[in-house]
């Protein structure tokens, strides 16, 4: 079976609609991103969470009343939603304060809370999780993980500038930087939470989408050997159409289990699937569209030769050939 | 074909090892089938996020143990220069590394210089005018202090949950001075916060005056006298809430915790709840000496600053003494443990605290293996329509792939989280990847009207170092993602990286094997249903 069968689809030709759409998503996002801002994760943000589980039926409305009256926040600036299936009558509640980084008062916003609840007759009701952090460790965390990013792409930079070239390397990276930009756009746009689940799911995506990348420059590598003629932009075409059955094939079965994480993953990686899910779909777009793009206009549009690597000069003499029977030069891959 | 023969051995043997290591365990501990117990304790162990439980990060205020140590320095000094009988007009505390001697009288200079190196070895002299001298701490001093503070702390908190009776808790130090601390299977954090985090600091001493609800009573010149000290207490017979008063004590301890050879819950002489200690033999060396001097005079017994009881000394006491006060029967007892288990070196800040009930672990581990199944299924049933006869070979090795995942995990004792087992689904989504790479390859190789066996082989050889170059930018990633993340995050990591190695084994190897196996003794293929 053949979802893709010798297709020769012109993609570079459509760079500059490609990076016209990211650029209004992202766009989009970075307005949304100014006028709402990203709610920040307990984790990050500092502040309490708190989930209780209630024997009879409570809605949010009662909660939030609650807090308004007998909280001394109030409930303005207090979340409250249901956790996970409504038939568990979970409820998760969470105020921006932590009690002071003193002692052990760290719990003491908790205690209102749970304390509100308890005064505003809302219930007879069981504590199920609670999580309360101080602001040194989301200072700590936040700081963290954006040297975790920006260290694991110059990582990525480094290996793929090392195997490869430099101009593939800058097109790996601003293709990773890409679905970065466009999977927090939705996330801010759909109004997500930046939960630590998040930054892994986000850190995982920009492994995902460099792998995707990484096999199209193997064959642009590959296919630079045997078409020294032809143009780099006719060069990188054919790397992308030979794989372009492989890129949606293996898209797709991560696709699958992340939906399945999605559906049946619970509310605790609920942040998690939804930006695995974006981040895939948003990956392997920019596989297709972006990453080789880049790489040619880093370039400019001289013939293939001049892309050609060191070893490939050994094979001199061959003469141009399309890409798909050249299985000679194949052969003399080298590096 | 003997090397078939030995690659089929390699491979069936790699199933049985890692399976045995990895899947048998929670299988057995599942449906209760019998295993070794050396099996089980290897067996894959649970995070807190599926366990249940309280995860503490807790800052050690380091400067509590400078602030000791200057105070004690500071002292010495003083005592050594009442001694040496050098008057100067004042010995303070300046922060909680430096301290000041103001009022050298000019004639007593050169011998109050002679007596000030003593303090010297920890502390730098520098003189000010009007014979004043600051002595502040050596900065490798501090740094000594400071991670011995966090060391002690450490060993502390592990002696207390040690004596709480938590399985398999851990307790380990994370950055400069944050100890982290998980309780699997803890639902009361208010009492397993209180009984790490209390200072536990217990001290005698010898009170000279009080006690007086008012200040002002013990104040000479204004001024607390230089050896003493305030201390609060309640007023009142224990066990009733009374007003604050307080009590003149001396400053230096007769004996404090460090000499406790044993505390445990009793009750006092009105049969009200209360700790009875028995002294070291230093310890009861010291308190006996003490005591036969102060008969008569007040002792206070002094719990994290503040005065719990002060009775008469009736006699001379050596080994043994009781703690009264207004407790209650569960105080006693975490009291107790507190003293058994020694003081805390500086007091203890909570950063984080975070507390999962055991349903919600419960609720966590069922939707991650429902969404493990179903993620199973819908990757194996699309690789079967897409590859058709190929597909087995694909499942069979993103099977491989998990059983060695788990087993690998098992055997390095790493923890299986709820990120890690959304890892879990994703290996199995993306370690169909580079079956798909191969199998991609082949296909091509076919149309190009190769062999099947020769576009096997062209398929597996020409994509390896592709494979090598995608799994190492992706163990790049899980790298940085290890380092960045806590616990749960690092599961992720950890199940992330694994799953990366494995899958270079089974999608190389595993795989092709299995072609060769299916090839095998047939002279003449003609196609390959893929």
């Amino acid at each position: 079976m053949h979802i893709f069968k010798n297709t020769k689809f012109d993609f570079l030709r459509w760079r500059w609609h490609a990076m016209a759409v990211s650029a209004l998503i992202i766009a989009v996002g970075i307005a949304a991103f100014a006028t709402k801002g990203i709610p920040l994760g307990v984790e990050f943000a500092g502040g309490t969470a708190i989930i209780v589980q209630f024997d009879g039926p409570t809605s949010i409305e009662q909660v939030r009343n609650a807090l308004a009256q007998h909280y001394p926040g109030g409930a303005q600036n207090t979340v409250v939603a249901e956790f996970g299936d409504p038939s568990q009558r979970r409820v998760i509640i969470r105020v921006p304060e932590a009690g002071q980084e003193e002692g052990s008062a760290l719990s003491s916003e908790a205690e209102k809370v749970e304390s509100a609840l308890k005064q505003a007759n809302t219930g007879t009701f069981a504590l199920v999780g609670r999580e309360i952090v101080g602001p040194s460790v989301g200072d700590e965390l936040t700081s963290k993980g954006i040297w975790a990013t920006v260290l694991s792409l110059a990582g990525i930079l480094g290996y793929i500038g090392f195997r490869f070239q430099f101009s593939f390397a800058v097109g790996a990276v601003v293709a990773t930087i890409h679905d970065l930009l466009v999977t927090l756009a939705f996330l801010v746009i759909f109004g997500y939470d930046l939960t630590l689940n998040v930054i892994a799911a986000l850190l995982t995506i920009t492994g995902f989408s460099t792998n995707d990348t990484i096999v199209i420059f193997d064959r642009v590598r590959e296919n630079l050997r045997s078409m020294r003629r032809d143009s780099l932009d006719h060069v990188i075409n054919v790397a992308v159409n030979q794989t372009l059955g492989r890129t949606v094939i293996t898209s797709g079965t991560a696709l699958l289990s992340s939906i399945a994480l999605l559906l049946f993953g619970g509310e605790v990686l609920h942040g998690f699937a939804v930006t695995m899910v974006v981040g895939i779909i948003t990956g392997t777009y920019s596989t297709v569209f972006i990453a080789a793009a880049i790489v040619s206009l880093w370039r400019g549009k001289g013939p293939a030769r001049a892309a050609a690597q060191a070893p490939a000069a050994a094979t001199a003499s061959a003469p141009p050939q399309p890409a798909r029977k050249s299985k000679p030069q194949r052969k003399a891959r080298a590096s | 074909m003997p090397n078939l023969r030995w690659k089929a051995i390699i491979v069936a043997a790699v199933l049985v090892i890692f399976g045995a290591a990895g899947v048998y365990p929670i299988v057995a501990a599942r449906y209760g089938l019998p295993a070794p117990g050396w099996l089980m304790n290897r067996a894959l162990k649970l995070g807190l996020d599926l366990k249940g439980g309280v995860h503490l990060v807790l800052r050690v205020q380091t400067d509590d143990a400078l602030g000791l140590e200057t105070v004690t320095e500071m002292e010495r000094l003083r005592e050594l220069l009442s001694t040496n009988a050098i008057k100067v007009a004042n010995v303070s505390q300046a922060s909680s590394i430096e301290f000041r001697v103001e009022g050298v009288p000019e004639e007593q200079d050169a011998a109050f210089r002679q007596t000030a190196p003593e303090v010297e070895a920890n502390f730098d002299r520098s003189t000010g005018v009007g014979g004043t001298y600051t002595f502040a701490m050596k900065p490798n001093i501090q740094v000594t202090l400071r991670e011995e503070a966090v060391i002690q702390a450490r060993q502390t908190i592990e002696r207390r949950v040690n004596e709480l009776g938590v399985a398999e808790p851990i307790i380990a130090q994370q950055g400069a001075d944050q100890v982290l601390v998980q309780l699997p299977g803890v639902s009361d954090v208010n009492r397993a916060k209180e009984i790490i985090g209390s200072p536990g600091l217990l001290e005698l001493k010898i009170v000279e005056q009080g006690p007086s609800a008012a200040k002002e009573t013990f104040l000479v010149n204004g001024q607390v006298p230089s050896n003493m000290e305030l201390l609060p207490g309640t007023s009142g017979v224990p066990g009733e809430t009374g007003a604050t008063v307080y009590y003149l004590a001396r400053r230096v301890a007769a004996v404090t915790g460090r000499d406790l050879r044993n505390a445990r819950p009793s009750l006092d002489q009105n049969n009200r709840p209360a700790v009875s200690f028995t002294l070291n033999t230093e310890g009861a060396r010291k308190f006996g000496n003490v005591t036969g001097q102060n008969i008569g005079r007040q002792l206070a017994i002094v719990l994290d600053g503040r005065v719990q009881s002060a009775p008469t000394i009736e006699g001379r006491i050596t080994t043994d003494g009781q703690i009264s006060g207004s407790f209650t029967q569960e105080e006693v007892q975490n009291l107790s443990l507190i003293l058994r288990s020694g003081a805390l070196p500086a007091r203890l800040t909570y950063l984080q605290e975070l507390t999962i009930g055991p349903t919600l672990g419960a609720d966590s581990i069922r939707a991650g293996v429902t969404a493990s199944l179903v993620g199973l299924l819908l990757v194996v049933s699309f690789m079967l329509v897409y590859y058709k006869f190929s597909g087995i070979n694909a499942i069979v090795a993103l099977l491989f792939n998990l059983v060695i995942l788990l087993g690998l995990m098992a055997y390095a004792g790493a923890v299986m989280t709820l990120p890690g087992i959304a890892g879990f689904v994703l290996t199995m989504g993306m370690g169909v990847d580079s079956n798909v790479l191969i199998f991609e390859r082949i296909k091509e190789e076919l149309e190009a009207q190769r062999g099947v066996r020769a576009a096997i082989n062209a398929g597996f050889s020409r994509v390896f170092l592709t494979l090598i170059d995608t799994h190492t930018a992706a163990l790049i990633s899980a790298a940085f993602l290890f380092n960045f993340g806590t616990g749960p995050i690092r599961g992720f990591a950890v199940t992330l990286a694994v799953g990366l190695l494995a899958n270079i084994f089974t999608s190389t190897f595993v795989s092709k094997t299995l072609f060769e196996l299916a090839l095998a003794g047939r002279k003449q293929v003609t196609g390959l249903s893929i």
